[in-house]
Parts: C-alpha cells; sequence; structure tokens
C-alpha cells in the first residue's frame, strides 16, 4: 500500500559553512517543495533525521549543492532524490479520512457499524479505531453525522464542528435530529437502502417497470445524500443492494462483538 | 521551556486554509530567519505515521500553524504521537488571519491551547 511507504524529508541547510537564500528565495524555494509534497526543515544547524532525508544546500559541505538553480530545479533536485532513496510519492491521494476525538467517544460502535467500507475496527482492547484510512470515501463526512457525541473529526471538511472546530451543545442536538433523519428514511440508512430496493424489486418485478424501480433508487440516493452529505459519486458508485445488506451485516457484526466485548449491548 | 519549534502546516491538498493566509505566514517563517519545519500536509503525516511527528511531539515546546487545534491533537494521536497538552500551541489559520498567525509563530513565549478534554460550549437560545 501506497501510505506505508517512507516519506522524503529535505533539510535545506543555510548554517554557517553555506551561502544563505534570500527571503524571497527562501520562500520560493520551499512552495516548490511544499506544493511536491515534501517535508522539508529549514535549519541553520545539522538536524536530526529519521527515515528518507537529503540535505540541500548552497556550498554546504555534505549537502547537494543547490548554487544557482530555480526553485523549480531544486524540486526537481528533490524528485531525483526520492527516485533515489525509494521514498514515498505525493499528491496520488487526497489524505480524507476521519480522526476520532478519543475526549468525546464514548465507544458506541455506531461509527463502525455504520461504514460499509472497512474504515474502522477495533484495537486489542476493544477500542474503536481507524484501521483502513484509505478505504474512505473522499469528501464522504456521512459517519460523523451518525456519531452523537460529534467525537469523529474530517480535517479537510468545510464546517464545524466535523472540521475539527469546537462543539457547541446546539451541534449536539444537531446530530441527534440528523440520526433522527436517517430514523425516518428506515433507521439503518443502509438497511433502508436495501429495504427500499426489495420493496421496489418485488413490485417491479411484477410491472416490469425498469424505469420505475431506477426512478425509486435514485429518488433514495438523494435522500441520502442530503440528510448525510454524502457526495452523490460516492452513492452512486455503492454496489449492489445484496452486497450493500452483507457488508452492513458485516459491520454490524463486528460492532456487536466489539460492544460484547466492552460489556455493552447493541440494542 | 526550551524555545518553541515551529511547525508549519501547508495543506497541499485541500482549498480550506485561505492560499494567502498560508502563504503570508510562510512568507512570514522565511522572512524572520528562523528554523522552522514546514510539512506539505499534516494529514498525509499523520496518515502514514510518519516518524517525525513523534520527534515533534517530543521536543518540549512546539507551535503548530495548522487548523483546529482539536483536529490537530486527533491528527497526532491517530499518528501514535500525542502531543504534550502543556508545551504545545496550535495556531488556526483557518479561522485567524496570517497577522495573528505569524505573530503568535514568532512570539517568544508559548500559549498551550490544545484541548485537555472534553469541552462543549453552550451557546445561549434566544427568549
Amino acid at each position: 500500500m501506497a501510505l506505508a511507504a517512507t516519506a522524503l524529508h529535505i533539510h535545506l541547510y543555510e548554517g554557517p559553512d553555506a551561502v544563505p537564500l534570500s527571503a524571497d528565495e527562501r520562500f520560493a524555494t520551499l512552495t516548490a517543495l511544499l506544493e511536491r509534497g515534501y517535508t522539508v526543515a529549514r535549519t541553520s544547524s545539522t538536524s536530526p533525521s529519521e527515515g528518507r532525508s537529503v540535505t540541500f544546500a548552497r556550498s554546504g559541505q555534505g549537502a547537494r549543492d543547490i548554487t544557482g538553480l530555480t526553485p523549480t530545479q531544486v524540486a526537481d533536485l528533490a524528485e531525483t532524490a526520492r527516485t533515489e532513496l525509494d521514498a514515498a510519492t505525493h499528491g496520488g491521494w487526497k489524505p480524507w479520512f476521519p480522526v476520532i476525538d478519543y475526549d468525546r467517544c464514548t465507544n458506541c460502535m455506531q461509527c463502525l457499524s455504520f461504514c460499509l467500507f472497512g474504515v474502522y475496527g477495533v484495537d486489542g482492547d476493544s477500542r474503536i479505531q481507524v484501521q483502513n484510512q484509505d478505504n474512505c470515501k473522499t469528501n464522504c463526512p456521512a459517519c460523523s453525522r451518525v456519531c452523537p457525541e460529534a467525537a469523529i473529526m474530517f480535517p479537510k471538511y468545510k464546517s464545524g464542528p466535523i472540521n475539527g472546530d469546537l462543539v457547541s451543545d446546539a451541534d449536539l442536538s444537531r446530530e441527534k435530529m440528523k440520526v433522527d433523519i436517517s430514523a425516518l428514511l428506515g433507521g439503518d440508512v443502509y438497511e433502508m437502502l436495501r429495504l427500499r430496493s426489495q420493496k421496489a424489486q418485488s413490485r417491479f418485478g411484477k410491472e416490469r417497470d425498469s424505469d420505475k424501480a431506477l426512478a425509486e433508487r435514485q429518488k433514495c440516493l438523494v435522500k441520502l445524500a442530503q440528510a448525510g452529505d454524502i457526495p452523490v459519486e460516492v452513492l452512486m458508485s455503492l454496489p449492489s443492494p445484496d452486497e450493500i445488506a452483507r457488508r452492513a451485516e458485516e459491520a454490524k457484526a463486528k460492532a456487536a462483538a466489539a460492544l460484547a466485548a466492552n460489556g455493552k449491548s447493541s440494542a | 521551556m526550551p524555545e518553541p519549534k515551529l511547525l508549519y502546516c501547508h495543506c497541499q491538498y485541500a482549498q480550506v486554509v485561505p492560499r494567502e493566509t498560508k502563504e503570508a505566514v510562510l512568507r512570514s517563517l522565511c522572512e524572520a530567519g528562523v528554523d522552522f519545519e514546514a510539512v506539505a500536509d499534516l494529514c498525509e503525516m499523520a496518515a502514514r505515521k510518519d516518524p517525525a511527528l513523534a520527534r515533534l511531539s517530543a521536543c518540549g515546546a512546539l507551535k503548530i500553524a495548522a487548523c483546529f487545534p482539536r483536529a490537530v491533537k486527533g491528527l497526532f494521536h491517530q499518528a501514535g504521537s500525542d502531543l504534550a497538552i502543556e508545551s504545545t500551541e496550535v495556531l488556526n489559520m483557518r479561522t485567524e488571519s496570517a497577522e495573528q498567525v505569524a505573530e503568535r509563530a514568532l512570539a517568544p513565549d508559548l500559549q498551550p491551547n490544545v484541548p485537555a478534554g472534553k469541552e462543549t460550549i453552550q451557546i445561549p437560545t434566544p427568549a
């Protein structure tokens, strides 16, 4: 998996034995490197390094010389070093994943039960944790909407408290209301999706009106998208109703097992 | 307490931090001529469990120019590198001006502001 690879760290050395960059050059060079995804330490002394790292400097001893290079050329040099050191590539994945606020989390497992994509799991102490963050669907904050404590954050979300802003009592009421909305739609949204699909299959199996069945499913998806701020493309990429049902059962079973281990009931 | 280390997040893979804010903060750090670490995206680093996060969280005093303190605390925790609550100040480039962030980043003192526990603010309901 790409995420497991170690990232390249760059030291931009401007110590006594190197020619310093001007403020403008420093800004332009750092910007060029950051926009390619690199981590950069601007340093005037020898720095601790971890993992794969490389030092750039103007005439610095033991460093890769960047004298006369433009910011773009420095970034190209970083790319060469990255390849040589077999460090991670950047930019292939938008880092979108849930971050749990353990000060708020009550370990109720609703997120584990809700997520169809195996993002959540439990640790050895049956404590909820994010296990497969790159399974998360980009821009989908749906699991944070089912959390009764507003304990699930997506730092890149547009608004609070999901983005990590302070949680207010009004937010908690609003979160509960959103769960109520899903309850109106059939309790568990995935269960609702499955049931509505079954009803549609049964009804339209007789009527043989596939257009109506499709319209029904689309109507259902629009409701889900609005209730959970779920990107339509995420909903449209959901597997078949049978597969949804299978995954939902699997997720519920995991949550029930974790709750049982914690001495709680899933009812 | 040692002089605080500075960490700047460029939030490269989203547009939630105003571009002009992060550029102005980065420019201020560059103009000040101080040592600092700049990361393309703290979320990506946390996802990778980058070992640099463990070193930074244990450095003694840390100022982080990024986003909401609650989110930053969660990211470090998820990376297995808990922040020291008493010696970390998070400067929020989503809500504060570039001038405010740069001023606090370059100030010699540290004002810890990472939430120590569960906080829920009360919003008075209109009568």
